[in-house]
């Protein structure tokens, strides 16, 4: 499967690597080539410099053919442009998209994109070891925006 | 009316005092604290600092009372946001943005985004009209982009002076909107003849560009 990654931070990174290791076709991008040492030893994909948000750096990564595209770089408004570019004009079947701010994440879940929001997740999680399952995760009034 | 602008570059700045000396209520958003400050000794409470993609923000601004939203920061990408987030959450009736890469201008249109403008754009505009052998010249592009007013300039050999406006076979899709001779504008009536040095005003549907040239000027 081609798969295309924007963002080679360390979530990317291992994602790729992963993917990579399971037979997949991984194409990275990033601005930074430095980046790209994140990656595992034996990682044979594509790796690409450049912004995911310009159509002809996706297009030069193999967005064409992708089954799947991941925006995990740092910035919240790259990963949401960049993943509607790849839904709506390579229609690209699968996209999923990292948003730190939940309310963010709320509005682009319900545009349909697939979105994983670290900061929900990881509250969550994190919650869960210090009070317990049992009880109730709400936010507080005015944080959900 | 109430307009709120985000980003304040050059351009935002410019526009919030503008807009403001025009009489309308504005309130200008820089994400940067110590920007935000300095733009505050020159518009008093007209500015607020914050991330203007962030739905608390424009929630603090009154997004949902705004009559329009301008998103006009350096990144293409948090303008895009602004304005979907101000359309989505906000119901904000007409979302304007910045264009800072021209080949954005259709994707942002085709994301939702009611108006765009592109410097980039604009300026190429300007310089082609400027250039006189240039006789295919884009003057505005319609909403959803299909459709653009173009002006064509006759010359001495184009195919279609001396013909009257019924005789000319227009491509489908496009029609002679005006006919602009020296200082007159004149109404494309079926008898009208064209003249070389006629600039004729169009709508030309995006596809028929080439053969609207084609038919006018050879």
């Amino acid at each position: 499967m081609k798969i295309v990654v924007m963002g080679c931070g360390r979530v990317g990174a291992r994602v790729s690597s992963i993917l990579d290791h399971n037979g997949h076709d991984v194409s990275v991008i990033d601005i930074d080539s430095r980046s790209f040492r994140r990656l595992a030893a034996d990682f044979h994909g594509t790796t690409i410099i450049g912004t995911g948000i310009d159509e002809d750096i996706l297009r030069s990564a193999g967005i064409e053919e992708a089954s799947a595209f991941v925006a995990v770089t740092n910035g919240d408004n790259r990963n949401i442009m960049a993943a509607q570019v790849a839904r709506l004009i390579f229609n690209v079947p699968e996209v999923v998209v990292r948003i730190y701010d939940p309310v963010r994440e709320d509005t682009y879940r319900r545009l349909g994109l697939t979105t994983v929001s670290p900061t929900t997740t990881i509250s969550a999680l994190i919650l869960d070891h210090v009070i317990g399952a049992g009880d109730q995760i709400a936010p507080r009034r005015g944080m959900e925006g | 009316m109430y307009i709120i602008v985000v980003g304040g570059g050059k351009v935002g700045y410019y526009l919030t005092k503008t807009l403001l000396s025009e009489g309308y209520e504005v309130l200008l958003i820089e994400r940067q604290a110590d920007k935000a400050e300095v733009f505050s000794e020159h518009f008093g409470s007209m500015v607020l600092a914050g991330d203007g993609a962030e739905a608390a923000t424009l929630a603090a601004a009154g997004a949902a009372r705004a009559n329009v939203v301008i998103a006009v920061t350096g990144e293409d990408e948090d303008n895009l946001v602004v304005c979907q987030v101000a359309k989505q959450k906000f119901h904000v009736e007409r979302t304007i943005a910045r264009v800072n890469n021209p080949k954005n201008e259709q994707l942002f249109r085709m994301l939702g985004i009611d108006v765009t403008v592109s410097q980039t754009n604009y300026i190429l505009h300007l310089i082609e009209q400027s250039i006189p052998d240039h006789a295919f010249v884009h003057l505005l592009s319609l909403k959803h982009a299909d459709y653009a007013i173009v002006d064509v300039s006759l010359g001495e050999d184009s195919p279609s002076i001396h013909k009257k406006i019924a005789e000319i076979e227009l491509p489908k899709g496009c029609i002679i909107a005006a006919i602009s001779r020296v200082s007159e504008l004149i109404i494309p009536t079926p008898e009208v003849e064209l003249h070389p040095g006629d600039d004729v005003i169009a709508i030309a549907h995006r596809d028929e560009e080439d053969a609207l040239r084609e038919v006018l000027v050879g």
